[in-house]
């Protein structure tokens, strides 16, 4: 028994029962099944590529990327310039994504150099560095000279806190060849191009450079003694995890159909990391698969247990208290799993 | 115990060992030049605000002794801090005997919490920082549960404006004042008040007569260094006093109660560093392996360090909410941690050294710069706004910056080790 | 009739079936003097961890046999019990905190104490600490060492032979010290500094202080010494009065053995073409410092490099490999080659197996095909497809290419995709070595080839290195601490003592002269 337990891990295991639990009990109160699964499918998808971040910067040996709102800020400056320039439809969303492109190599070059010198500790630096680029681009936000109407304070300086993509490419992806069926909506763009990216990511690890950032993620002196660049290797990953990281914004928010700016990226890192953990991964491991499992577990839950809930106990914020335990309770325990530190 | 410290004034050593408190203090000056703020304004807003906050900066000095690092789990006492209120505020127990009952009620909540952090930090060592971040979050959903969902729906209370409308779960706001009264605001701010300066000049005038009957009574020579700040503390006590102009600013009241119990606190730190137990702090800061082979117990003494820096955090909260007058039920004690820890690291603190007056230094500087970000962001900027995240930007960056060159130091050393 | 201070009575101690110390006898009278010798893995380290109660003796099975102080039966189940028994041990590695004072170092946890009001309600700990008290004792314990240096000292910053000093004056400074353990104390002195540490012991040994000195270096053995045990695979194999024996006698008993392993047909005059030369070779690699080494290997030869633990000889593949900053000059098949370059020394044709088998050898939590065919993938891009720019994992060729390693070496496994973490210690090995194999290399470096691996699978090992260079001609220089390993396929051997190259022996050459070798003194003197 205790040997199906270890094999699933006792995370999957609790959050599992809890989203088969939370289902049941919808079924049973007589909500819309297939509402569910059209909103756990779309949040696959949305969510996806954040999640995905996560796995080059865990296979390096840098644990999850806890600095995911640095490629988040890529990708908005990509959004926003793209809205700046005014294209719509699916170029619009391709222009942002090309757009958020350098950004996200170049800085993401940079940070990975940084996080070389910091090796050990760079989930903890990570989070407060990424707290304090949001924050200066806060003040960004309101100082670069942006002229697009509906990004814009009608009155007033800077970018408005949130503003649609309605017009431009809002849903843009998940209403391609979308279809239904059973009374669920499958947004089939939307799921294409997160299993696209999937296997980018898949074939990525299993390339020349991929085997060696794993081989230098999961023993530094095992590739070094076979030649490999490791603090290269590293900086190739974070590359990677940034520019996944802001395609990843600019996927939500089409499939949101809203930007929202300044704070809002402070607390994107820490769903993403929960959610490869709790597919699976550890602080140390991850593949793509765990990536899968994981945003379906964990937004899954999210996705039913709001509605379930506030039908249950209505005017509760009940659901968004799971999400702090569950999520945060997920990364705990992954913590305690880490073995460094200790003896000095 | 070190060796015999020289005498002489070594302009370039004090510059590189201050560099952040110089930085920090030209970064205020700009402000308060900027921003131009009426100076009584910004004291009188000082006082208030280092009167409720140096307490929970100070509780951070122990963990960082004994090598735990900077301790954002000091939330969770912040939480038992608030719990304590709550019951209080609820009992109608006002003014300084409400705040003795819910120093009571909070002690053994935080002792027990802190237990608890201490052993998720025991089993996550090295990454302590990170786990106290979370766990915070962790905690808070744990008691927005309760206080949500549980009290008025579970635990039923009645009469009360503290609930929502619907019966169920606190109220987002709750002001401090009971039905009797006032509750328990200023309940140790306004227990005795002094003016500001009379006790700034009494208090520097005391230092300056000390350390000078300590030199001449050791026949020493007098480092003229250790006079001077004094001196000229007096002298602008002296001159505020004196001068017309200054009615408003001279009129500053301090509340000394609470200030006697922030002494207190910087008397038992610096008590503790003398006793065995601090010895060891010390020592399992330095090296938890050296530690272990001479016999000291590490984990427990870390979690002794864990437990005093969660019950000061709590009644550092109470202090803090005491002042403020209205607490704000889900979110005071979330940015209790990060506003404390940037502002030891101001001070000159870090993640392995801080001293008393790192906490205090810091607490001022970090405050002063909070109280003029606005102004001066609207003034330099034509929007208050941006003042305001220059100044998160600052809070974060400041701990950025901290554990980045802690993190940089660590690796170095570990490559000098090797296998 | 002196009284024996201490007595350890056939001390037996097995580590997962390894049976470490087979039933050793040891003691010592007060004021004595004894050296404790014996090549790496003789059982000198254990020893003493069971006599001064440390946990890695105790949480791996405790051990069999008695140790009596003073007549009476003892049970030391840590450090503070040995502390308590008056036993005192002077590390190899220091136990002192750098920002503390010599002071504070020398009363770590045994702080002297002030009640106070405070501690009178909580406790014990919360006593004041008397520095004033612990200065003096500080003061009282430096002055027996003659150390003139003031006791508020900081200890970063000190001089190595001073560190050491404190730690003996933490030792001596326990009350009642009766034993005091040297571990290896010399190794990282300069040679003033370690004349003044045996002085320093033989005035502790006239104060009634028993002195177990573990050491490999003979001249200091004879210098200090009342009596030498030498200890060998886990045996006694000798205990005498030092003024009854001489350095070559020591250095005989300590190396000879009967040789198990036949030795190797000594082959005709092997090539005089030399395939890798080696000049003054550094290497910082710390704990097996390289201080310029000169050396030459034949094309075709079996090359085995010896010496005790810590005096360099695991450094100089390591350096060679890059693995380690280095300096010096190699050339490789004739060309000079720089160091500190590892991609440049796999692609010219060298492979290495480290001695470090878990760490370095292998990546425990992935499969075995990928472990063997990682170096290979890395420098000459085999068992990769290539798409246009990029290439990707040829999974195929891969697991054909482990399953026939697997058969050809015999690897106990449940197939090619099994962890490697979960294989037995011999099946380890030969994954390494597969991996090695795998590129083809023109030159093996393999260091302590069959460490940790039992005496089928030692064969095993030993058998398949001959025969690749019987058969294929490749060169190995095999790294060892097992003499006896080296001496049964190496065609020559070379020494290394202290950093450097002491000498080169053949294999048959006396065990005397391997002793000596091995305790520093060079060929000639």
């Amino acid at each position: 028994m205790k040997k199906y337990i270890d094999a699933i891990g006792m995370p999957r295991l609790i959050i599992s029962s809890l989203f088969i639990f939370v289902l049941i009990l919808g079924g049973s109160i007589g909500m819309p099944m297939g509402g569910f699964l059209t909103d756990i499918i779309k949040r696959m998808g949305m969510y996806g590529i954040l999640v995905l971040a996560m796995v080059p910067s865990i296979q390096s040996g840098m644990g999850p990327n806890f600095a995911l709102p640095v490629g988040i800020i890529c990708g908005l400056l990509g959004i926003v310039l793209g809205q700046e320039i005014g294209v719509v439809g699916f170029p619009g969303f391709l222009t942002a994504i090309g757009i958020s492109l350098p950004f996200a190599i170049f800085i993401g070059f940079f940070y990975g150099k940084f996080l070389n010198m910091i090796k050990g500790m760079e989930m903890t630096v990570a989070t407060y560095t990424g707290f304090a680029i949001v924050q200066f681009m806060c003040i960004a936000w309101i100082m670069l000279p942006f002229q697009d109407g509906t990004m814009k304070w009608a009155l007033g300086r800077g970018l408005r806190n949130t503003f649609p993509l309605k017009r431009t490419y809002g849903e843009v992806l998940d209403n391609f060849l979308r279809f239904e069926i059973g009374g669920v909506s499958i947004p089939t763009g939307l799921l294409l191009f997160f299993f696209g990216a999937c296997f980018l990511v898949y074939l990525f690890t299993k390339s020349k450079t991929g085997t060696e950032v794993l081989a230098g993620g999961m023993n530094p002196k095992y590739a070094k003694a076979a030649g490999v660049d490791i603090d290269r290797r590293r900086i190739a990953a974070n590359i990677l995890s940034t520019v996944l990281g802001a395609v990843g914004i600019i996927v939500y928010s089409q499939s949101f159909g809203f930007v929202n700016l300044y704070t809002a990226p402070l607390m994107m890192a820490f769903p993403a990391v929960a959610a490869v953990l709790i597919g699976g991964a550890t602080a140390s491991r991850a593949q793509v698969s765990h990536v899968i499992i994981g945003v379906v577990l964990f937004q899954g839950l999210l996705a039913v247990a709001l509605p379930v809930l506030n039908v249950l106990v209505p005017g509760s914020n009940l659901s968004e208290i799971i999400r702090m335990v569950v999520q945060n309770g997920v990364i705990l325990y992954a913590l305690t799993k880490v073995n460094t530190g200790g003896r000095r | 115990m070190n060796s015999l410290e020289p005498n002489k004034i070594d302009i370039k050593e004090i510059l590189k060992h201050n560099i952040v408190v110089i930085i920090f203090l030209i970064l205020t000056l700009i402000g308060v030049s900027l921003s131009g703020l009426p100076p009584y304004f910004m004291v009188s807003e000082l006082v208030s605000r280092i009167s409720r906050n140096s307490f929970l900066v100070l509780s951070l000095i122990i963990p960082i002794l004994a090598g735990v690092g900077l301790n954002f789990g000091i939330v969770v006492g912040a939480m038992a801090g608030q719990t304590a209120l709550i019951m209080i505020t609820y009992w109608g127990i006002d003014g300084f005997p409400g705040i003795l009952t819910s120093v009571l009620i909070a002690t053994p909540i935080a002792i027990f919490l802190g237990w608890l952090t201490a052993k998720l930090f025991n089993k996550t060592k090295g990454q302590e920082m990170i786990a106290g971040l979370i766990v915070s979050f962790f905690a808070t959903g744990i008691y927005q549960f309760i206080f949500l969902f549980v009290v008025g729906g579970a635990i039923k209370l009645y009469d009360t404006p503290m609930l929502k409308p619907d019966g169920i779960g606190l109220r987002n706001t709750i002001s401090m004042g009971s039905k009797y009264g006032e509750g328990i605001k200023y309940g140790l701010d306004y227990l005795y008040r002094i003016n500001l300066w009379y006790l700034l000049g009494a208090a520097a005038f005391l230092v300056m007569a000390w350390r000078i009957f300590k030199a001449v009574r050791r026949k020493q020579r007098l480092n003229p260094l250790r006079i001077i700040p004094y001196a000229a503390l007096l002298i602008l006590c002296i001159v505020i006093h004196v001068t017309p102009s200054m009615r408003l600013m001279a009129n500053i009241k301090a509340p000394v109660v609470t200030w006697l119990i922030i002494a207190a606190l910087c008397f038992f730190t610096v008590l503790i560093k003398k006793t065995k137990l601090g010895q060891d702090f010390k020592a399992v800061g330095q090296s938890q392996h050296i530690s272990a082979v001479a016999g000291i117990h590490v984990d427990k003494t870390r979690t002794i360090a864990v437990i005093i820096s969660t019950v000061l955090a709590s009644w550092g909260q109470i202090i803090f909410l005491q002042n403020v007058g209205t607490m704000n039920t889900y979110g005071s004690h979330m940015q209790v941690g990060m506003f404390a820890v940037a502002a030891i690291l101001i001070g000159g603190a870090s993640v392995s050294e801080a001293k008393i007056s790192h906490a205090i230094v810091g607490t001022i500087l970090f405050h002063s710069v909070f109280i003029v970000s606005p102004t001066a962001g609207k003034a330099l900027f034509g929007d208050a706004q941006i003042g305001e995240f220059f100044r998160a930007f600052v809070v974060y960056g400041v701990i950025g910056v901290s554990l980045g060159l802690h993190a940089w130091k660590l690796a170095t050393k570990k490559i000098k080790k090797a296998d | 009739m002196d009284k024996y201070l201490l007595q350890m009575i056939n001390i037996k101690k097995n580590y997962s079936g390894n049976q470490v110390l087979k039933g050793i006898d040891l003691s010592l009278k007060a004021g004595e003097i004894h050296c404790l010798l014996g090549e790496n893995g003789a059982g000198k380290s254990t020893l003493m961890n069971i006599l001064f109660g440390m946990d890695v003796i105790h949480s791996t099975g405790g051990f069999e046999g008695d140790i009596l102080i003073d007549g009476k039966s003892v049970d030391i189940n840590s450090p503070k019990e040995a502390m308590e028994s008056n036993i005192g041990m002077v590390h190899q590695e220091f136990m002192l905190i750098p920002s503390f004072s010599i002071t504070e170092n020398i009363k770590l946890n045994r702080e002297i104490t002030k009640g106070n009001p405070v501690s009178k309600v909580f406790g014990e700990r919360l006593k004041t600490v008397d520095f004033k008290a612990m200065n003096e004792d500080a003061r009282v314990a430096l002055d027996k060492l003659d150390m003139g240096i003031e006791e508020y000292t900081t200890v970063a910053g000190l001089p190595v032979g001073h560190m050491q000093f404190v730690e003996i004056a933490r030792e001596i400074d326990k009350s009642h010290l009766e034993i005091l353990v040297f571990d290896e104390p010399t190794a990282v002195l300069t040679e003033s500094e370690a004349d003044n540490l045996l002085k320093t012991m033989k005035k502790l040994a006239s104060q009634g202080i028993a002195i177990l000195f573990i050491t490999h270096r003979l001249d200091e053995v004879m210098t200090v010494s009342d009596k030498v045990t030498v200890l060998r695979d886990g045996e006694l194999v000798a205990c005498k009065k030092t003024s009854d024996t001489s350095v070559e006698e020591i250095a005989e008993l300590m190396v000879g053995r009967k040789i198990n392993i036949v030795m190797k047909n000594k082959k005709d005059e092997s090539e005089q073409e030399i395939l890798l030369d080696i000049k003054n070779l550094h290497v910082e690699m710390p704990g097996e410092e390289v201080k310029g080494v000169d050396l030459h290997v034949k094309k075709g030869e079996i090359l085995g490099i010896g010496g005790l633990a810590g005096q360099g000889k695991i450094g100089i593949a390591n350096g060679i490999m890059g693995l380690f900053p280095s300096t010096g000059e190699i050339s490789l098949k004739g060309a000079a080659t720089a160091l500190n370059d590892t991609t440049n020394m796999l692609s010219n044709g060298v492979a290495f197996v480290s001695e470090d088998r878990r760490g370095v050898g292998l990546v425990l939590d992935e499969s075995i095909e990928l472990n063997i065919a990682f170096t290979a993938m890395k420098v000459d891009n085999r068992f990769m497809k290539k798409y246009g720019f990029f290439y990707l994992q040829n999974g195929k060729a891969m697991k054909q290419h482990a399953n026939k390693m697997i058969e050809d070496f015999d690897i106990r496994c449940t197939g090619p995709r099994q962890h490697v973490g979960h294989l037995s210690g011999g099946n380890q090995q030969k994954v390494c070595v597969a991996r090695a194999l795998t590129q083809n290399p023109d030159i093996l470096f393999i260091s302590e080839p069959t460490r940790g691996i039992d005496i089928g699978a030692k064969k095993l090992v030993l058998d398949l290195l001959l025969k690749l260079n019987t058969e294929q001609g490749m060169t190995i220089i095999m790294t060892s601490s097992e003499l006896a390993e080296l001496r049964s396929i190496s065609d020559r051997i070379a020494i290394v003592s202290e950093g450097k190259l002491t000498g080169i022996l053949p294999p048959d050459a006396p065990d005397a002269k391997y002793g000596l070798l091995m305790s520093g003194m060079k060929e000639g003197e």
